[in-house]
């Protein structure tokens, strides 16, 4: 990464901490503590699922949410607002500043899913439960949030550069729920008995990002063990992926004509 | 001679109307023109011109339909060259969450200076932009003249060898245009070459080397501001005074505007002579003599008005 792009995220991630984005802890705090009080009045053994079940979801939606909110938004307000001008007459290529742009917000998620995790890590204590050694693989369930969020920031920049915020959020929203579901799709597919339809089905599921192998919330949940290989697997394909579509993005953003 | 420093060949540039059928509207139509080093060239034209979309242009933020631009002698598609280059866009807007230091801060680090060398320049520019008690203020509390201050500011940050500003004067009151002038002149003392663009026509006329007259996204007229007054028919204008009983002779009297005593005349040069023997034989008092100098304004209102310029401007798009 260039240092253009690396000003750019600092930037983008100072605007994410000045418009509050970091209010969202509040509210993950807040459903922590409540999840923490009401088990401990149950108490029945499950506390360690509950718990790490509720907080990885949240950690996930949370991400989400705003991956998609503030990633439609990331080029365009800077259009929309004119920033861009002053920023584009610098020595700065439009590649520069949109990878400046997915870093930062990167970045702003990265920090937000840590104190998160820090949160739930207090949640757990407080349910008054040494760690374990298997809970090591509650940090590989964050670091593939994290990885989907990557995705997820990409796809919705990618969206961004050529239609409305409205739009791409729809659209990355979509994109999401299909990548959840690509496997039942590929099984769709091979229900079907025509090759038309299962070159189409083929096509999409390997064109689509999948987040099935993201998700191992309830793995972790039972203290299952992550395989390694899903790991790299895993890192080498968000790479990827996010490379192609930051690619797509920059060759489609920097022959557009600021309006 | 030296190469010209803004060198633009017939640069031009279409959008997209209408929602379903997709027209073109030609915004700037085959702009050709070059400026020199060290120039302040005034881009003049009333709103609707082309003004802006030349600029965006020449800034890369817009992609031209036809024709080349060069800015030192490099191609406008190359970034590179924005080392060299400020720019100031119309009515800008800056990162709201920021103070004024911050984003002198953040622009400068495009330029790779180190920290205490940002600090300086940031504070320099602050100072020079009158707008040193501001700089920890964020942009959300910034009056309009007070952001065109930041803008011009960071459009100067890098001593830029060419500086390009969008309606540099525009929402400021007359003391703030004064300090934009000054400014500028500042910067031709240092040798710098300034392209901007005005509606304002008294803006120009002050401070250009040279202007350039832009309607309808075609170039009018370039020259000095006396050259392009020299365009038109020059003649001269004559106040004076009657004595009681004397009157004028009938061929002047249609032609005169008479307050009270007074009368005033406009004579085309070549007739002067013979006006003011008429003049002398009815003793008529002369109370001044002087030059009719048609502003630039008088030249604009006449292009505007002129029948090449019938096709009305059409509403701005947005
Ligand atoms: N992005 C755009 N899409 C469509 N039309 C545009 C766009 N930008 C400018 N125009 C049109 O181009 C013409 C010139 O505009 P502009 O360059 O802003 O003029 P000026 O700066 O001289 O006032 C105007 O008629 C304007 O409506
Ligand atoms: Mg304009």
């Amino acid at each position: 990464m260039s240092g253009m792009s690396g000003a750019v995220a600092l930037n983008t991630f100072r605007e994410a901490v000045r418009d509050r984005v970091l209010y969202n802890l509040i509210l993950f705090a807040l459903l922590m503590i409540g999840a923490a009080v009401l088990v401990g009045q149950i108490s029945i053994g499950i506390e360690r699922l509950v718990i790490i079940n509720l907080g990885l979801s949240a950690i996930s939606v949370f991400g989400l949410v705003m991956a998609i909110f503030i990633g439609v938004g990331l080029v365009y307000k800077e259009i929309e607002k004119r920033t861009l001008y002053s920023l584009l007459a610098r020595p700065v290529r439009r590649w520069e500043f949109l990878v400046g742009k997915y870093v930062g917000l990167l970045l702003t998620l990265v920090v937000n899913i840590l104190l998160m995790s820090v949160g739930l890590a207090a949640a757990l204590f407080a349910v008054g439960r040494p760690l374990l050694r298997s809970d090591l693989s509650i940090l590989t369930a964050i670091y593939f949030i994290v990885l989907e969020l990557a995705l997820v920031i990409a796809v919705a920049i990618f969206f961004s550069c050529f239609s409305t915020p409205m739009l791409s959020a729809l659209f990355t929203l979509a994109i999401y729920i299909a990548g959840v579901f690509a496997w039942e799709i590929r099984d769709f597919g091979a229900l079907v008995h025509s090759p038309a339809v299962h070159l189409a089905v083929r096509v999409v599921y390997y064109t689509l990002p999948n987040f099935h192998n993201f998700n191992i919330i309830a793995a972790v949940g039972h203290a299952e063990r992550v395989p390694f290989s899903l790991i790299w697997q895993n890192t080498l394909y968000a790479l990827l992926y996010v490379t192609l579509l930051l690619l797509a993005s920059a060759t489609v953003f920097s022959r557009s004509n600021l309006k | 001679m030296a190469l010209p420093v803004i060198e633009i060949l017939g640069l031009t540039k279409d959008f997209p109307t209408g929602f379903w059928r997709k027209r073109m509207r030609r915004s700037l139509d085959g702009l050709t023109l070059a400026v020199e080093e060290g120039e302040i060239f005034g881009f003049l034209g009333p709103n609707g011109a082309g003004k802006t979309t030349t600029l965006k242009l020449l800034m890369g933020l817009i992609f031209p339909t036809a024709g080349t631009a060069h800015i030192l002698g490099r191609s406008i598609d190359d970034t590179q060259m924005h080392r060299e280059i400020g720019y100031l866009p119309e009515q800008p807007y800056f990162y709201d969450y920021l103070t004024a230091r911050e984003l002198l801060d953040y622009y400068a680090r495009f330029f790779g200076y180190g920290a205490a060398e940002r600090r300086q320049r940031v504070a320099r520019m602050l100072e020079r932009v009158g707008l040193a008690d501001a700089g920890g203020v964020q942009l959300r509390k910034f009056s309009k003249g007070m952001l065109q201050r930041v803008g011009i500011a960071q459009a100067i940050l890098h001593d830029p060898r060419v500086i390009f500003l969008d309606e540099p004067m525009s929402g400021l009151d007359p003391i703030g245009r004064r300090e934009v002038r000054d400014i500028i002149l500042g910067l031709k003392r240092q040798g710098r070459t300034v392209f901007f663009s005005t509606h304002i026509l008294s803006d120009a006329e002050m401070i250009c080397d040279r202007v350039g007259v832009l309607h309808l996204g075609k170039l009018r007229g370039v020259g000095a501001p006396g050259e392009i007054l020299s365009m038109e028919s020059h003649g001269m204008e004559i106040l004076f005074e009657m004595r009681a009983g004397r009157a004028l002779p009938a061929d002047l009297l249609p032609r005169a505007a008479q307050t009270g005593q007074r009368y005033r005349i406009e004579v085309p040069e070549a007739e002067l002579y013979g006006v003011l023997e008429q003049l002398r034989d009815c003793e008529a008092r002369i109370l001044s003599l002087a030059p009719v100098r048609p502003s630039l304004e008088d030249y604009f209102l006449r292009l505007v008005e002129s029948p090449a310029a019938t096709p009305a401007v059409e509403e701005p798009v947005r």
